[in-house]
């Protein structure tokens, strides 16, 4: 396998009958800032859990940052931030304790980067960790995720919880990071927060990647998104989806050639009219729906 | 070593509670003995002479007249049962309050060998185990002597160095369950203990089920035996030592492959 900094062939996960993840393929490139698209229950989670070895993968195989996921998991993890889903800390610890915990299983003196980011996310280290909120845990995760400073970053969804404010601040200093060669890897199902801050994603889909670009080819399938006030019916052109119909505003996503889209406008009772590139959320929502077929 | 200290941080609590209330009743009952030992010479025919209920206790080979007799079988019943409940809570929970907690996503995505992480996690619960077992004594030794009786040096040490690989035994068998869990597992710990603890009863009741004594730790820990022996039964220390190693590797060997929840 070549250079990669995380890289999945074939990478299969079954829980009993249960699918987790099925034939996943993955490719990330060090440097990448990268997302991870996927409804609940896609297998984004699963993946990840596989990456790390908290979970052995049924069949296929994987490398993180060229080691194989299953031999040198010591070795992945030592270099890897990791940031889970949900954040469960040990009850009784204050904040700055977990912090240290963490640090001194790493056996890495982590303070000052530390109180760097609790500074930056506004996070009181002297806390008990039981009485902070959803938002605040999820700050200490981020920490001990980024406070060694290492080579990759697994996000597992991680803006839940924050609030826009501090979600802006938490990709501010995963962009530093990725400047200075840090490759992030980020799980999310919002896709307006890929489409700003990636330049890569895949898309899974029942355990499966179906589709997997730079975050800009992606968005550009061809389709436009037309937006009209007129009469017309939807089966006036071949090529169209998605429509909709509310106050004498007709919109609809078409993939075709324009001229022919406009020579059949051309004739009809049309006032307004607007034709734009859809976002990635709309293209997205589509492979989601019909199954993968490209859009 | 950072991880050993983690989990003694975190349970230093709970052991100090349960050293505290053990050696409290040990200490409460030793105090009580000066006031029965002169009731004691009509009572004691009556205790050794119930029959089944004596024979289930020990009252029917222990002199419960005597210092000995006293402590083989308070001492017996109160770090007996309560020092195996405490082995067997920290037993279960050692390894499943990781996943129950949904502590265990942050511990296992530090650069730490599965091995490592369940050496650690044992190592600390034998500390506790150690520890208790330790100040109990030093509690019930002092006590003895605070009351004006001469300290039965060998029968007490003997007594509780047995209880103490009771607790052991007990706390790595329910270590090796604990490695298959994922919700905790307090229910079964102390199931497994009161289990085991009857059917050493069961065992003193009638000579047929005497194989019963090699399968519970109780059977070795029996105050009666080691009193009139004077040293502990080294083919039931062995049986147990079994059941400790089995304990041990089987948590070793689950945990390395256990699929983290």
């Amino acid at each position: 396998m070549e250079s990669k900094a995380i890289i999945a062939e074939n990478l299969t996960k079954f829980y009993g009958r249960a699918r987790g993840i099925d034939g996943l393929d993955l490719k990330v490139a060090p440097g990448d800032f990268f997302g991870f698209i996927g409804p609940n229950g896609a297998g984004k989670s699963t993946t990840i859990r596989t990456l790390l070895g908290l979970i052995s993968p049924t069949s296929g195989k994987a490398q993180v940052l060229g080691l194989d996921i299953e031999k040198n998991s010591r070795e992945i993890l030592r270099r890897v931030g990791y940031l889970p889903s949900g954040s469960s800390f040990y009850n009784g610890m204050r904040v700055r304790d977990i912090l240290k915990l963490s640090a001194d299983l790493r056996r890495k003196n982590c303070d000052a980067s530390a109180a760097e980011l609790c500074e930056r996310l506004q996070l009181d280290r002297s806390r008990k960790v039981e009485d902070l909120s959803f938002g605040n845990r999820k700050k200490v995760g981020i920490v001990c995720a980024l406070q060694h400073d290492p080579e990759l970053l697994i996000l597992d969804e991680p803006t839940g919880g924050l609030d826009p404010l501090m979600q802006h601040e938490f990709f501010s200093i995963l962009q530093e990071k990725n400047q200075k060669g840090t490759t992030v890897f980020l799980s999310s199902h919002i896709l307006s927060e890929i489409q700003r801050y990636c330049t890569r994603a895949a898309v899974i889909r029942e355990g499966k990647i179906i589709a997997c670009d730079s975050v800009d080819r992606l968005a550009k399938t061809g389709a436009r998104r037309v937006t009209l006030r007129g009469n017309l019916q939807q089966d006036f052109l071949p090529g169209i989806r998605d429509w909709t119909e509310a106050d004498g505003i007709v919109s609809f996503l078409y993939n075709g050639e324009t001229n022919k889209l406009v020579r059949a406008l051309a004739g009809m009772d049309i006032h307004e009219l607007t034709i734009t590139e859809p976002d990635l959320e709309e293209i997205v929502l589509h492979f989601y729906e019909k199954g993968g077929e490209q859009a | 070593m950072t991880l050993i200290r983690h989990e003694l941080k975190q349970s230093w609590k709970a052991l100090l509670i349960w050293t505290l209330s053990i050696g409290a009743f040990i200490i409460i009952c030793l105090f009580m003995y000066p006031e029965m030992k002169s009731q004691m010479n009509s009572i004691s025919s009556i205790f050794s002479s119930m029959g089944a209920f004596s024979s289930a206790f020990g009252l029917d080979t222990l002199d419960f007249g005597s210092l000995k007799g006293f402590y083989g079988i308070e001492c017996g019943n109160i770090l007996g049962i309560g020092g195996a409940l405490f082995a067997a809570l920290i037993g279960i929970g050692a390894l499943a309050n990781e996943e129950k907690n949904g502590t265990a996503e942050f511990l296992l995505t530090h650069p730490l060998s599965r091995s490592g992480i369940v050496t650690a996690k044992l190592v600390s619960v034998l500390i506790q185990v150690l520890i208790l077992n330790v100040s109990v004594w030093l509690m019930a030794v002092g006590s003895i002597a605070a009351i004006g009786e001469p300290v039965p040096w060998k029968e007490v040490t003997l007594l509780h160095t047995a209880y103490f690989l009771l607790q052991v035994e007990l706390a790595c068998i329910c270590f090796g369950i604990s490695a298959f869990l994922w919700k905790g597992g307090i229910g079964i710990g102390l199931g497994l203990a009161i289990a085991l603890y009857f059917i050493n009863i069961i065992a003193n009741l009638t000579s047929k089920a005497d194989v019963l004594k090699y399968i519970t730790p109780f059977g070795y820990a029996d105050g009666s035996e080691i009193f009139n022996k004077g040293a502990l039964d080294a083919c039931k220390l062995l049986v147990g030592l079994v059941f400790t190693l089995a304990g041990t590797a089987l948590a070793y060997w689950k945990y390395n492959q256990k699929d983290i929840r």
